[in-house]
This record gives structure tokens, C-alpha cells and sequence, in this order.
């Protein structure tokens, strides 16, 4: 989905509050919701995907303006709730007060993913395209990526399409790349000098 | 305010909500005993960059080293006995005086948990995700990691299984330094690509 989550070169966004260093945790209501997260996807059997989807969900004001792990809260509530363990009236009566969840899956559940790929279609030095496609469900290409020619820089090892897995039990393995693109191909402002490297599955990509 | 215990009138409303659902996972006997101290100590005490300096170290004093974990991560940084989530698929991407690396997840948080622990809180937020892929010249040197010109800027967006690791370059002086006394000059910082040593 073209979520809040994607947030690869939006602009507007000030400094970075970097420090040095910091504690794990700062408050201990953020161990509580990062454990209960493994408890949850532990007890729903959720798939990396269908975790970091829970997140993409999340109303994007409340998104950009709360504590990571309150993202991971929302989540593992969400994901209870979706999976009938508790119901948003449970959650609300024992906290005293509203307790916003992750808005509804928007795509459909994927059935049959089709065959898997074993062997990578690309090599180092290959030119792709990114396709620009837009679903409604969860992907892990980045947006400012659609569109945009690149170079793949390193072929890995064959793994689970987060996009397929998000959205049921079907599965479907294919290589991914490490994709390099310059940043005048993906900025009109973009630095001299620079390039990123986007990890991106074989059926985000397209022969140029 | 971040104390075990406090009756629900002073805890905050995102307090509040944690703890209803941690209740309501008990009462279902979904949350074994112990297990959100396990939890917490894990990230609090057995993983964090104290591992990934070490790797750092070993690869300055030995060759042989720097080329099996430049050519497969993964299993140099197994050799040292750390592997696990967020660590299965390692590359390790090297500064040179020519070439400065810098990690990023633009999408959610990825980082390599047991060579780094879990990421910081500005790794994690807006600012960096959305501007270290546009403007990382302009970000590192807001955060005092300004590089030449000349210098080429690669940055490596986690969007998939791959997490990375920053090699940084040794520092000048340290030739009479045995191992772990490196170790200790190795950053957090250094080995996400946001400070040089």
C-alpha cells in the first residue's frame, strides 16, 4: 500500500535527534509492548510480512507522531483483534479509554501465489526498471524507486515474497537483488557522488 | 514513570493500553512467566555494538580475516559466535578513503540485531529514513560527519533479508593497539556509516 511507512525522500522532515548513545529501552512499557509483539506473532503464527503490514496500517497522523513502539503496540493489538484472540471492546474496557487500532487490510488474501523462481533472471551489471505499480496490500519496494533504472550490484539468496506472504498462507520464493541506483536517476535535486542500494525481490523488476 | 507497578490513575494512556493487553494475553496463558524480563534482557545485555566492535577489530588485525567477512558476512561474524534474527543474511560493506557507506531502513527499522543490538530511536524515526536516500551528504554533515567532496557516498537501503554492517577504516595512530583495546575505539555510529573514527 502507498502507506504512511514508506517514507524514502519525503521532504520537510527536520533534524535527526541523534545521540550517541542511549538506553535499549527508555521506559519500560516499551520492553512490555516489544515482548508482547513476539508473543503475538508467536500465538498467531503472523509472517514477517503480515507483522510489518499491521505497522503500514496504522491512521498516518497517529503513525508520525508516536513512539516506535507504540507502533509495535498497535500492531500486536491489531493483529489480536484480527485474529479473534481479544475484541477492540476487551482492549478498551481494560484500558480505561480508546485504544486505536490499524486500519483494515485493503487487498484481498492471496489464495495461490503461482511457482516460485529459482534462479535469478539477473546478474551484476544488469540494467533493470522497477515496475510502478501500486498495491493495495503490502510490499517491500519502496516508492521512490518505482519507475527508476538501476544496476544490480549483488544477487542473494532466494526468499519469501512479502508481498504473498502479508496476505495469507500461500507462499512464493524468488531471488532478490541489491539494485544501485544513482541519485540523478531518483532525485531531481539529488548529490553529486552518490548512489543507494534498494534490495528488491525479482518480480519488482523489469529487463531495461 | 517507567516503574513496574504504578496503579492505573498515574500510568500515561499508552501505559494504560500496554498493560490491558498484557493482561488479557495472560488471562488467555499466552505470556509464559518471565518472559517479558527475558526479552528485555536479551536486547539490554547480550547483544549491542560491543559485538559488532569486535568483528570491526578482527578484521583490522587480520587479513585473512577482512577478506572472508567482506566476502561473506554471515559466516565471519558466526566465527565470532554471533548470529540469530535480523542476522542470518550479513553483508559487510567497507569505507575506504574513497568510499563512505551508510545504512539505512527507509521502510520500517531493519538492523542487524546481533552485531549492533536493537537500532536507536533517530534510526527508527522520519527524519532519517526519509532524508538519508536524498540528501546524505547534507544529513551526515548535520550530524558531524561531513566528507570531501570526492568522497563517494553509497547508502544501503534494508528493504530485504540483507542487513548490513560498516566496516570503518581504521584510524591513524592505533598500529600499537592489540585487539581489544581497537574494540573499544569502535562506535555504534561507526558501523551504521552516520560518524567515521
Amino acid at each position: 500500500m502507498d502507506g504512511i511507512h514508506d517514507l524514502g525522500g519525503m521532504q520537510g522532515f527536520g533534524p535527526v535527534g541523534h545521540s550517541p548513545a542511549e538506553p535499549v529501552f527508555r521506559h519500560r512499557w516499551q520492553a512490555v509492548a516489544r515482548a508482547l509483539m513476539e508473543v503475538v506473532a508467536g500465538a498467531v503464527n503472523a509472517s514477517g510480512g503480515e507483522f510489518r503490514h499491521s505497522i503500514e496500517r496504522m491512521e498516518p497522523g497517529h503513525y508520525l507522531t508516536s513512539d516506535y513502539y507504540e507502533h509495535w503496540l498497535t500492531a500486536a493489538a491489531t493483529l489480536t483483534v484480527e485474529h479473534g484472540l481479544v475484541t477492540r471492546a476487551d482492549l478498551e474496557s481494560r484500558a480505561g479509554g480508546p485504544f486505536p487500532l490499524s486500519g483494515p487490510v485493503l487487498a484481498p488474501p492471496v489464495l495461490d501465489a503461482g511457482p516460485g523462481l529459482d534462479e535469478p533472471r539477473f546478474g551484476v551489471g544488469d540494467q533493470v526498471r522497477v515496475r510502478e505499480w501500486h498495491p493495495t496490500g503490502h510490499t517491500r519496494c519502496p516508492g521512490y524507486v518505482r519507475g527508476k533504472a538501476g544496476t544490480v550490484a549483488r544477487v542473494d539468496g532466494t526468499h519469501s515474497l512479502p508481498d504473498v506472504e502479508a496476505h495469507g498462507t500461500a507462499r512464493r520464493y524468488e531471488p532478490t537483488y541489491s539494485v544501485r541506483f544513482g541519485a540523478d536517476e531518483l532525485w531531481r535535486d539529488g548529490q553529486r557522488g552518490v548512489s543507494v542500494h534498494v534490495d528488491l525481490w525479482d518480480s519488482y523488476l523489469e529487463p531495461l | 514513570m517507567s516503574e513496574q507497578g504504578h496503579h492505573a490513575a498515574e500510568a500515561s494512556p499508552v501505559e494504560q493500553r500496554v498493560a490491558a493487553l498484557e493482561a488479557l494475553l495472560t488471562e488467555r496463558g499466552l505470556v509464559p512467566d518471565g518472559f517479558i524480563e527475558e526479552v528485555t534482557r536479551r536486547y539490554e545485555s547480550q547483544v549491542g555494538p560491543m559485538n559488532g566492535a569486535k568483528v570491526v577489530a578482527r578484521a583490522w588485525v587480520d587479513p585473512a580475516y577482512r577478506q572472508r567477512l567482506l566476502a561473506d558476512g554471515t559466516t565471519a561474524i558466526t566465527e565470532l559466535g554471533f548470529g540469530g534474527p535480523e542476522g542470518a543474511h550479513m553483508v559487510v560493506v567497507e569505507n575506504t578513503s574513497a568510499v563512505h557507506n551508510v545504512i539505512v531502513c527507509t521502510l520500517c527499522s531493519c538492523y542487524p540485531w546481533p552485531v549492533l543490538g536493537l537500532p536507536p530511536a533517530w534510526y527508527k524515526d522520519p527524519p532519517y529514513r526519509a532524508r538519508m536516500v536524498r540528501e546524505p551528504r547534507a544529513l551526515l554533515a548535520e550530524m558531524g560527519c561531513g566528507l570531501p567532496e570526492e568522497t563517494e557516498v553509497r547508502v544501503w537501503d534494508s528493504s530485504a533479508e540483507v542487513r548490513y554492517l560498516v566496516l570503518p577504516q581504521r584510524p591513524p595512530g592505533t598500529d600499537a593497539l592489540a585487539e581489544p583495546e581497537l574494540a573499544g575505539l569502535v562506535t555504534r555510529d561507526s558501523m551504521i556509516g552516520v560518524a567515521r573514527l
